[in-house]
């Protein structure tokens, strides 16, 4: 059989293996009863390499389509290979919206229950998995629907799992209503990090969607400077005009790979300034169309190949309040090493969720993307690991392309109970992955 | 399995006692290697080399016993080596050679045949079973240490230039026919470097030695690149584009001093 190169969306580390296309769940089982090293693939949006498996087989799960009746309390049974964007399609013109969604819309709902993804609302709404009604699980040791009442063990340790329990085959969500397709915007400016912190502190709570933008590459006063942007869904009585409109497929593309090196310092820092300044001092109540507030990565396609063929890493972590000092020691840690970073989000997430390995703990999250290249970059990742690992936190499986396994343990304390539900129902782990072997997460 | 930066985690090194590997061996552990099976044909150094790759922050060293005058052995020395790493390989460092004092055997085919089979059959013969490991396996990386003595030939080293030159030759077009297997190979070209293998050696100190840590600072960097050569220290690249086009008598010249 023909082997393809597969890699995360940062393009490193790609590796070969054979890919099939179940279309139903009897090619899933077949799938997963003849082969030993498999893993499932959505639309490779995991920045690192959780979605493929050197040597084996991995089972795309894009066959796996089907969007069912919205019922009229919004829940939706969905194939599990269904994107986001496929969804909302159909959704937004009915009035009905996702109850989290990532800053793509290109991921699917199985990838979005692996990765247990989160959004804007996490401290208010929670990761996607708490939106989960039932998902249905083929397992090399047979098939199961489970939900939080219905083999919780399962079903918890299959959000945030990165696909290492089974195949998901459908997905049943709640939705959320939605009165038009118009998000009311609160934008500020912010010239350091402190400031933006305390602002995000005092009033998050009052929107449903908060997120901030932060500059890592000033350094001094204005270090950490920042955009928050905070919003809520338009109601009807909101606007003049009300419309419930898809999201449109983005014209622009990036045609070829950029020359690795084209994102470096000194561009970087014009881009960020510009970014910065280009942005509004303060301003409220601004309509934005939910693809333009949700889904700015969606604006480019392929924008990944800007960083050219050497590609960049995303490094994302969380700490709790009482840590919330990490985030300063690590932007400055940054700022301070030269290396390149694109404008950092910065988020507070809400309560955690009762999956072992679901990622977000109450408190703060910092998320980083950095081209490859730097020599001193995988030096300054080791230290914001050692931390990170001190504060008590942790870094996110999805956007992870660098980690060592013996950092796993501290930050994800809960893996032996992982691990447990998983050999019940793959004793023999024949589910894993070049992100699981890397970082020990299946144990050989 | 390698991550986002090129670091592997399971490393497997033949000729793993050599100054230059123990040196790299070193520094791949410091940074992500946790993994090492280090092959060669003495126990006790073998011991001395896993020891320190553990001082360095290996958590799992492993050693196999082979005798390079031997191709017949390449194959097993190698399936060895991947079993006792029993996990993905991430990569594989040749550093097999021997140097030797030519004008000793330059008379005797037997010492003769030993010179280019240490140096050129062996790692021939395991870069076979090498490479359908890795194809397999979907990935990974091979690193040969080739020399400069490779590009062009000193009169007074024809048998080892010319049996790496072998080795270098046979690597570049290795290399080009694992395209798109995933696996991918890098040659390791230093110049003189000031080790075991040239402390007994006739031959003088000349322009560009360097020590086996600038050697090995510059296989961290080689390795993070897509580089096929690389070069220690990096200007004998630009040396050797002029070295290897002067006149027969030029070079003599030169060679000789």
């Amino acid at each position: 059989m023909t082997r393809h190169a597969l890699y995360g969306w940062g393009r490193t580390t790609p590796s070969f293996a054979t890919v099939l296309n179940p279309a139903s769940e009897e090619d899933v089982v077949a799938a997963l009863t003849q082969n030993r090293e498999v893993i499932a693939r959505g639309l490779g949006r995991s920045y690192g390499d959780p979605a493929q498996v050197s040597g084996g087989v991995v089972l795309s799960n894009r066959a796996l389509g089907g969007v069912g009746e919205i019922s009229s309390d919004g829940v939706v049974t969905l194939g599990a290979g269904v994107s986001i964007d496929e969804l909302l399609a159909v959704s937004i013109p009915a009035g009905w919206f996702v109850p989290v969604t990532p800053g793509t819309r290109q991921v699917t709902l199985a990838g979005a229950v692996a990765a247990d993804v989160h959004g804007k609302n996490h401290h208010l709404d929670g990761s996607f998995g708490v939106h989960v009604r039932q998902l249905r699980l083929v397992t090399p040791t047979g098939t199961f629907d489970v939900s939080p009442e219905r083999d919780p063990e399962l079903f918890w340790a299959t959000v945030g799992g990165m696909g290492l329990t089974g195949v998901i085959t459908s997905v049943t969500l709640q939705m959320i209503r939605i009165e038009t397709d118009q998000v009311l915007v609160d934008t500020e400016r912010f010239s350091n990090l402190e400031s933006v912190m305390g602002a995000m502190l005092d009033k998050d709570h009052e929107y449903r969607y908060s997120v901030a933008w932060v500059d890592c590459m000033t350094k001094g006063a204005h270090m950490g400077r920042a955009i928050l942007t905070r919003g809520r869904h338009a109601l009807a009585s909101d606007l003049d005009a009300v419309t419930l409109a898809a999201p449109r497929s983005p014209k622009l593309f990036v045609p070829i790979d950029a020359p690795s090196g084209l994102l470096n310092a000194a561009s970087v820092r014009i881009f960020n300034e510009v970014w910065f300044r280009s942005a509004p001092k303060h301003q409220e109540n601004e309509p934005q169309s939910l693809s333009t507030f949700f889904h700015p990565l969606d604006g480019v396609r392929d924008w990944n190949r800007l960083y050219g063929r050497r590609g960049f890493v995303q490094y994302q972590f969380c700490v709790d309040d009482a840590h919330a000092n990490t985030v300063v020691e690590a932007i400055t840690r940054l700022s301070s090493s030269g290396v390149p970073s694109f404008l950092a989000v910065l988020k507070r997430f809400g309560a955690a969720n009762p999956g072992p390995l679901s990622f977000p703990v109450p408190g703060w999250t910092l998320a980083l993307d950095l081209p490859v290249g730097p020599r001193a970059l995988p030096r300054v990742l080791d230290d914001l690991d050692e931390m990170v690992l001190e504060a008590g936190g942790r870094i996110y499986f999805a956007k992870d392309a660098r980690l060592g396994p013996d950092k796993v343990r501290a930050m994800y304390p809960r893996l032996d109970e992982f691990l447990a539900v998983k050999h019940r129902v793959d004793p023999e782990d024949r589910l894993t992955s070049d992100l699981a072997r890397r970082l020990d997460l299946v144990g050989s | 399995m390698e991550n986002a930066f090129g670091q592997p985690q399971n490393v497997v090194v033949l000729g793993g006692s050599s100054d230059i590997a123990r040196s790299i061996t070193k520094k791949l552990c410091a940074a992500r290697t946790h993994t090492v099976v280090l092959a060669g044909r003495n126990q006790d150094l073998l011991d001395a080399a896993a020891s320190e790759a553990q001082e360095y922050g290996a958590t799992k060293t492993d050693t196999v016993l082979f005798n390079a005058e031997d191709p017949g052995n390449a194959a097993r020395a190698v399936t060895e080596s991947f079993d006792k790493v029993g996990a993905h390989v991430d990569l594989v460092i040749i550093a097999v050679g021997l140097l030797g004092e030519q004008t000793e055997i330059e008379d005797n085919a037997d010492e003769v045949a030993r010179m280019i089979t240490v140096n050129f059959t062996w790692p021939a013969a395991a870069l076979a079973e090498i490479r359908h490991r890795l194809i397999a396996q979907g990935g990974g990386r091979i690193l040969v240490i080739s020399s400069v003595a490779a590009i062009r030939i000193r009169r007074s080293m024809y048998l080892y230039g010319g049996a790496k030159a072998g080795l270098d030759r046979m690597c570049i077009g290795l290399a080009d026919s694992l395209e798109g297997t995933g696996v991918t190979m890098q040659i390791l070209r230093p110049g003189v470097v000031r080790s075991k293998m040239t402390a007994g050696s006739s031959q003088k100190e000349i322009p560009f030695t360097t020590g086996v840590n600038e050697v090995a600072e510059n296989v961290m960097k080689g390795l993070s690149s897509d580089e096929l050569v690389i070069w220690s220290p990096p200007i004998l690249r630009y040396v050797f584009a002029v070295l290897r086009h002067l006149p027969a008598k030029l070079w003599k010249f030169i060679a000789d001093r």
